[in-house]
């Protein structure tokens, strides 16, 4: 282990922009998107500095810690607030600060005519800070942290917009179904204090292997149902959709390239837990095989181009849980898909913003159509991030998409088979919307009205989008060349035996690609060759209802879990009111009553008085005289 | 002569006087039946006194004067005051004290 003194810069710059931002005021509106990202920059040149720095040691130094201050010390409960940067934490350090400077420039073109745009570079900063924490923290009370911190940034930029009481509601609703998953990392920490008397991300390492299978599977289901509740996984996926509500450059950012895939980071973080508790596990690969379909139905029937971004974005983090829930085999492939995913995502997420800020912001696919030749440089940096995430050979999907596939196959007997065949049917999937969305957007005959004036996006908005572009196509070879990705995450994670390989991977990439075809030939032919109305369709399957409506995700929720729970609290208020109020007003009633009885003997004449101390005396006179008698 | 009688008698001059402060609303006559009940207490010490054949019921019978004679002057003035503010010394007048 290595110490270090600049790690804490990482966070220090982006938090330092986020405090200044916010305590200026209106005085930073003219250098507020400037320091914002200045601030980004700075954290991603330190990121590059430890890079450059780790690659310099042998695997076993590279690791660096540093220990900032001792924060809890109760008995035989010590945590020091410290900070790790490993090989894996460097990969998300430098996703985080490179796409998150990128997004940075692009939103001083894209929010400069918004009077906020001081505030929400604020916000930005400071998911940057909390992002970095959760990732680089050494304990996953640290983790826990920066998961609160970057719900709570996700929450203030997706309300950005919240004069408009539906993106309001968005927000809260992002928040309340990301307290159900930081409950399950609370209750993850608890019992892993409980049983293994530490929360370091070391200490629970080494006492994980005298650990009882059932708490670690505890811990490890606890830490499933965070990430699924961070990461839009299933049964958290709803508020992904809605998040759409907030600027688009946030989208990008959170919502598909970074703090969705912290439920990656933690599976990951804690292989040593999944691998010693295989329920826990394939929970989680049942998880992601759900969910990589699920988003990808969704995808299928949204007209809305950020919200079909936005189900792909969920089934995508589908493949990387299912790919993390294969074990050592898989973890290195889902963070490779993270990255790769990282690149071309964000890239598509700027592409439709640079679309919706040449269309008036409309977001309806429907009132698009041939804008290749108003947009080329968005229609070449999209398409890009489209042959990327439909796994093109030589593009970044390809490589890493690819292998979660072939590893998915050789998982072994049945659940190879089924999870194979799930990823190869996603992949079909995605292959059909993203065409989708393709052509409604930029090809065939245009559907917008007249006063829609399409235009190419300025320089500061398509430079991002294309370097982004650049990352979509190299990305995947570069991560994979020489396993280059695999051997450099290795040492930490538990050895793997050689899988028996039951595909050979030119086999895996031809089915997925004849996949992938028979899907663009399906969304070729539908949306192509035949009319697009620009007002979607009524007289529609009940199937592409039910898609549209997000599979009935809200309904689901609304009838198990809402409509119950309103009646448990109006019942409890009714309890409340009758029992717990009535003890106290009976109190104060009798008090009342009796009072106004009593009163009666005070009559104010000195005569019943005096009457009255007569007959008492007289009384206790009498009594004495019978008890001495 | 039994000293019985006097105790016989000390009796019925508390009970006259009780009688009269329940009965009578003259707040002057009401004055002077708490005296007739305090005079019968004496009666009733001193008896005992002479009974018991030591002085301890007279000294009290002493200071149940002392105390009287205050009670007196006390009582006296707050009677002639009611008297002054209300033009009545009927003590059922003066029950404004319950409101």
């Amino acid at each position: 282990m290595t110490t270090s003194t600049s790690l804490v810069y990482l966070i220090a710059l982006p938090l330092f922009g986020a405090t200044v931002l916010l305590l200026a005021g209106r005085r930073a509106d003219k250098w507020g998107h400037i320091l914002g990202t200045a601030m980004s920059a700075s954290a991603f040149a330190v990121g590059v500095y430890q890079l450059t720095q780790m690659l310099g040691r042998t695997n076993e130094s590279r690791p660096v810690t540093q220990k900032l201050f001792e924060w809890i010390s109760v008995g035989s409960f010590n945590v020091d607030a410290g900070l790790m940067l490993d090989q894996l934490s460097i990969c998300f350090v430098l996703l985080i600060t490179g796409v998150g400077t990128l997004i940075h420039i692009y939103s001083i073109s894209y929010m400069s005519h918004d009077h906020d745009r001081r505030r929400f570079f604020a916000y930005l900063n400071l998911f940057i800070a909390a992002m970095l924490l959760l990732v680089l923290g050494n304990s996953y009370l640290n983790l826990y942290v920066g998961w609160e911190g970057v719900g709570l940034a996700s929450y203030l930029l997706i309300g950005f917009w919240n004069q408009k009481p539906a993106y309001a509601t968005a927000s809260k609703k992002a928040f309340v179904m990301n307290r159900i998953g930081d409950m399950g990392l609370s209750f993850a920490i608890m019992i892993a204090f409980a049983t293994l008397g530490t929360v370091s991300f070391d200490g629970v390492k080494a006492a994980s292997e005298h650990a009882s299978t059932a708490a670690l599977t505890a811990i490890g289901i606890m830490l499933l149902v965070a990430a699924t509740g961070k990461s839009a996984q299933f049964p958290l996926q709803a508020w992904l959709g809605d998040a759409m509500a907030g600027p688009t450059p946030v989208s990008a950012l959170i919502h598909a390239a970074t703090m969705v895939t912290a439920g990656v980071y933690l599976i990951t973080r804690s292989n040593f837990i999944f691998d010693a508790a295989p329920t826990a596990q394939l929970l989680v690969v049942i998880v992601g095989a759900i969910t990589l379909l699920f988003g990808a139905l969704i995808g299928t029937a949204k007209d809305d181009i950020k919200k079909a971004l936005a189900a792909s974005t969920m089934s995508q983090i589908g493949y990387m849980i299912l790919g993390a829930g294969l074990g050592p085999v898989g973890y290195a492939f889902a963070i490779m898909h993270l990255l790769t995913h990282g690149f071309f995502k964000a890239g598509m997420f700027l592409g439709a913003g640079s679309v919706m800020h040449g269309m008036n912001d409309e977001v309806n696919m429907r009132k698009y159509g041939a804008l290749r030749k108003y947009m080329p440089i968005t229609f070449a940096t999209f398409g890009l991030g489209y042959l990327a995430i439909l796994g093109v050979p030589p593009f970044a999907g390809f490589y890493s998409k690819d292998k979660i596939i072939e590893t998915a196959f050789n998982a072994g007997g049945n659940k190879g088979i089924i999870l194979g065949i799930v990823t190869l049917l996603g992949a079909g999937i995605t292959a059909f919307y993203m065409t989708r969305v393709m052509i409604l957007t930029f090809t065939g005959k245009s559907r917008w009205d007249d006063e829609v004036h399409p235009h190419e996006s300025p320089l500061l908005m398509w430079l991002p989008m294309a370097i982004l572009a650049v990352g979509s196509v190299t990305s995947g070879f570069l991560l994979s060349n020489g396993d280059a990705l695999v051997n450099w995450l290795a040492p930490l994670f538990a050895e793997h035996g050689e899988h028996a390989e039951r595909l050979q991977p030119m086999v895996v990439s031809l089915l997925a690609l004849a996949v992938v075809a028979v899907g663009i030939a399906i969304a070729f032919f539908k949306y192509s060759r035949q009319e697009v109305l620009a007002i979607a369709p009524e007289n529609v399957s009940v199937f592409t209802k039910i898609a549209r409506q997000d599979l009935m995700q809200d309904k689901f929720n609304e009838a198990v879990f809402m409509r119950p729970g309103q009646l448990l609290t109006s019942a409890l208020v009714k309890t409340d009111e009758a029992v717990i109020d009535g003890a106290v007003r009976g109190v104060g009633q009798m008090a009342l009553g009796s009072g106004s009885v009593l009163r009666g003997i005070q009559t104010g004449f000195v005569r019943s008085y005096a009457a009255l101390i007569l007959v008492g005396a007289a009384l206790l006179i009498a009594a004495i005289w019978m008890v001495t008698q | 002569m039994d000293a019985a009688n006097y105790l016989y008698l000390s009796a019925l001059l508390f009970t006259i006087g009780a009688v009269g402060v329940v009965v009578r609303r003259n707040a002057i006559v009401v004055f002077m039946c708490v005296e007739l009940m305090l005079n019968a207490a004496n009666l009733a010490f001193v008896t005992f006194s002479r009974i018991n054949g030591d002085l301890n019921g007279q000294v009290i019978a002493f200071f149940t004067m002392v105390v009287a004679a205050c009670e007196v002057v006390v009582g006296l003035a707050i009677i002639v005051t009611i008297y002054r503010s209300r033009r009545s010394a009927s003590v059922d007048d003066a029950s404004l004290l319950k409101r």
